[in-house]
């Protein structure tokens, strides 16, 4: 794609310089070919149209126009915007407390279960004393599928199968997990839509009940347009404090990352490559802002233009 | 439900008179396609179509308009295709009728068996499970439950078995025991690995030591919030395994699923079935005008 972005913008660029002038109107079938690119991606429409309002006067002023390869130089332009956008500085998972308590969160085969088997997993190398909690109560075999990735990182996993009311359930799971001394308490949840009323109550209960350190949204990494509503709304019961992106061994473009991150301000804070309990990863900005564009190593060929 | 009137309206007195389309107000609806998960090439495609059927028409009001807008895009929609299932009723064919549903992980493959095999049965079917997701935790364990909870058959070897073995006994037993269909879960596998995706060719083979025709139907399923990288897994699931009807699920959602337009047209595979819940019941058989509906109408 980042070839045929580039071309595309290269073309239109020297259709521009044809005419001298740089006004408003022809500009604005770069910025379109741009912003169409982003939709491509699965960035939402809205943020695509804020951020190519913001490239055009960054680009505007770096004489793109006179550039040998304006195209290429456009879309690192972008990327670098892009970059920006998606948040500089790495925050780190909030792990204070006795124990620490991390709430996952989000809609339905997003990845959680496994998220938190991967977490637990994760911690418990660092040898922290981990628990997984499964509060999931609705999806048929959610609990064994918790114990089995349990089992496979070596971490213990409460679960009460007989309760059916989580709020208790997560209540009980940090009682314990302060009796047996548990450093982290990893607090896996059911699927749910944000406009689940009931379903959306029962997890802010959760969450009021354990006062979790870290809330954590997970967030599938194919998802489209409607990643910001469900962010957006998710935040707004749950004031998460970072987001996970899940499935990107795939060949998404992961737009949703960048749309997450503008409209709810949040840090991404992992990424899942996989099915198995070792792939999680900490998430790279620059790196993301260069899967939405498509584009390979965009500086060395604009350092070789 | 709110309909989006007011984009009508708006549309519609824009347009009235004119044979041609105001900027602002093309801008508008490729605002709402995209938004969506339409995707900028079926976009244009539409706004294309529109574009030349209000310069022969003329004089539209809000009602054709709406309605030329409906057509268009429900065109893009492939009718079901007469050799696989219509509705829950299935073609005559030699022995049980064998669906292979495939996807990527997490979209609802194994949810939208439970729900179907429950509909089949209504309808008086005998129906069969296959468990040959042998490698997610606790997969074989979730179709069992859905197994009872339907009331149906599950064929499983556990967990961590050969699913293409798995697959060639659900067959096998479908055949001995008078099944009238045979519904194979597989594990979700994304489309850009290579070896899962051979496996996937390798059970759709060895099913057809079996019965040769074997699967009447691969049923790719997508998750109705899964934004343009649908289209690519459509693609491949195809190219490996000739997918040729489509389950979209969680559009209970806010998600519009809009990608599907591009899919079906495209790649002709018709779109059989919606998942809108987690509940067994929550299973519809595909309506194309009021999913098209449903794209205008505000969450
Ligand atoms: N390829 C890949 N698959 C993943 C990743 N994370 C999760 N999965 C798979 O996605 C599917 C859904 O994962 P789950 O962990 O069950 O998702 P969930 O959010 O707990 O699902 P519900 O509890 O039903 O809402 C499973 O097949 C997982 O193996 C990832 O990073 N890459
Ligand atoms: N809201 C909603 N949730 C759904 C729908 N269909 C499935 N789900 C939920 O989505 C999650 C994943 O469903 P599964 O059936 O396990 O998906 P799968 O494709 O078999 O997943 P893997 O086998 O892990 O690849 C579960 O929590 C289901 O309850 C639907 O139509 N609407
Ligand atoms: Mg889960
Ligand atoms: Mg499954």
């Amino acid at each position: 794609m980042f070839d045929s972005l580039s071309t595309k913008l290269d073309y239109a660029i020297k259709s521009l310089k044809g005419e001298g002038k740089i006004t408003e109107i022809n500009v604005a079938t770069t910025v379109k070919e741009i912003r169409r690119a982003l939709v491509d991606a699965d960035v939402n429409y809205k943020v695509a149209k804020s951020v190519t309002d913001k490239i055009k006067d960054e680009a505007l002023g770096q004489d793109v126009l006179i550039a040998v390869k304006p195209g290429q130089l456009m879309v690192k332009i972008v990327a670098d915007e892009l970059t920006n956008l998606m948040g500089g500085t790495k925050v780190d998972i909030n792990l204070t407390g006795e124990p620490a308590v991390v709430l996952v969160a989000g809609l339905q085969g997003s990845g959680k279960t496994t998220f938190s088997g991967k977490l637990g997993y994760l911690l418990k190398k660092q040898n922290r004393n981990v628990l997984l909690v499964a509060c999931d109560i609705y999806r048929p075999a959610a609990i064994d599928q918790l114990k089995v990735l349990g089992e496979q990182a070596g971490v213990e996993v409460y679960a009460e199968p007989e309760n059916r009311n989580a709020v208790e359930i997560a209540r009980n799971a940090i009682a314990y997990a302060k009796e047996q001394r548990k450093k982290v308490v990893i607090v896996d949840t059911a699927g749910r839509l944000a406009i689940d009323e009931q379903m959306m109550r029962e997890i802010a209960e959760v969450k009021k009940a354990i006062q979790p350190t870290e809330t954590l949204f997970v967030v599938d990494s194919m998802t489209g347009q409607d990643a910001v509503n469900t962010a957006k709304a998710f935040n707004e019961r749950l004031n998460f404090d970072g987001v996970v992106l899940t499935k990107l061994d795939g060949d998404s473009r992961g737009g949703a990352a960048l749309s997450i991150r503008t409209v709810v301000e949040k840090p991404i804070k992992y990424i899942g490559t996989g099915e198995k309990l070792d792939a999680i990863d900490v998430f790279h900005p620059d790196r993301m802002a260069q899967r939405i564009l498509g584009m390979g190593d965009v500086i060395s060929l604009v350092e070789r233009a | 439900e709110k309909t989006n009137t007011n984009f009508f309206n708006k549309l519609g007195k824009a347009m009235v008179g004119r044979s041609k389309v105001d900027e602002e107000v093309l801008d508008e609806l490729e605002n709402v396609l995209v938004s969506s998960d339409v995707g900028v090439d079926t976009t244009v495609k539409i706004i294309d179509a529109i574009e030349k059927r209000v310069a022969r028409d003329l004089y539209l009001n809000a009602t054709e308009l709406d309605k030329i807008l409906k057509e268009e895009i429900a065109r893009l929609l492939n009718a079901t295709q007469p050799d696989t299932a219509q509705g829950y009723d299935l073609p005559k064919v030699n022995g049980p009728y064998v669906i292979l549903v495939v996807g990527v992980n997490g979209v609802g493959k194994t949810t939208t068996i439970g729900k179907l095999a429950a509909q089949f049965k209504k309808s008086g079917k005998k129906v069969i499970l296959g468990a040959a997701d042998t490698f997610r935790a606790a997969a074989v364990d979730q179709l069992k439950l859905w197994g009872e909870r339907t009331g149906v058959p599950v064929v499983s070897h556990g967990m961590n078995t050969d699913p293409a073995s798995v697959a060639f006994d659900a067959v096998k037993q479908g055949v001995e025991q008078g099944a009238d269909v045979i519904l194979i879960d597989t594990a979700g596998r994304l489309h850009n690995k290579v070896n899962l995706m051979n496996e996937l060719a390798k059970i759709k083979r060895v099913m057809q030591k079996y019965i040769p025709e074997a699967p009447h139907e691969v049923m790719l399923v997508l998750d109705g919030s899964t934004g343009q990288n649908a289209m690519i897994q459509a693609k491949e699931f195809m190219r490996v395994t000739e997918v040729n009807a489509l389950a979209i699920t969680k559009l209970d959602g806010t998600a519009k699923g809009g990608v599907v337009i591009g899919i079906s047209d495209q790649l002709s595979i018709p779109v059989k079935y919606i998942g809108v819940g987690e509940k067994v019941d929550d299973l519809q058989v595909f309506n194309k005008y009021e999913f098209v509906d449903s794209l205008f109408k505000k969450n």
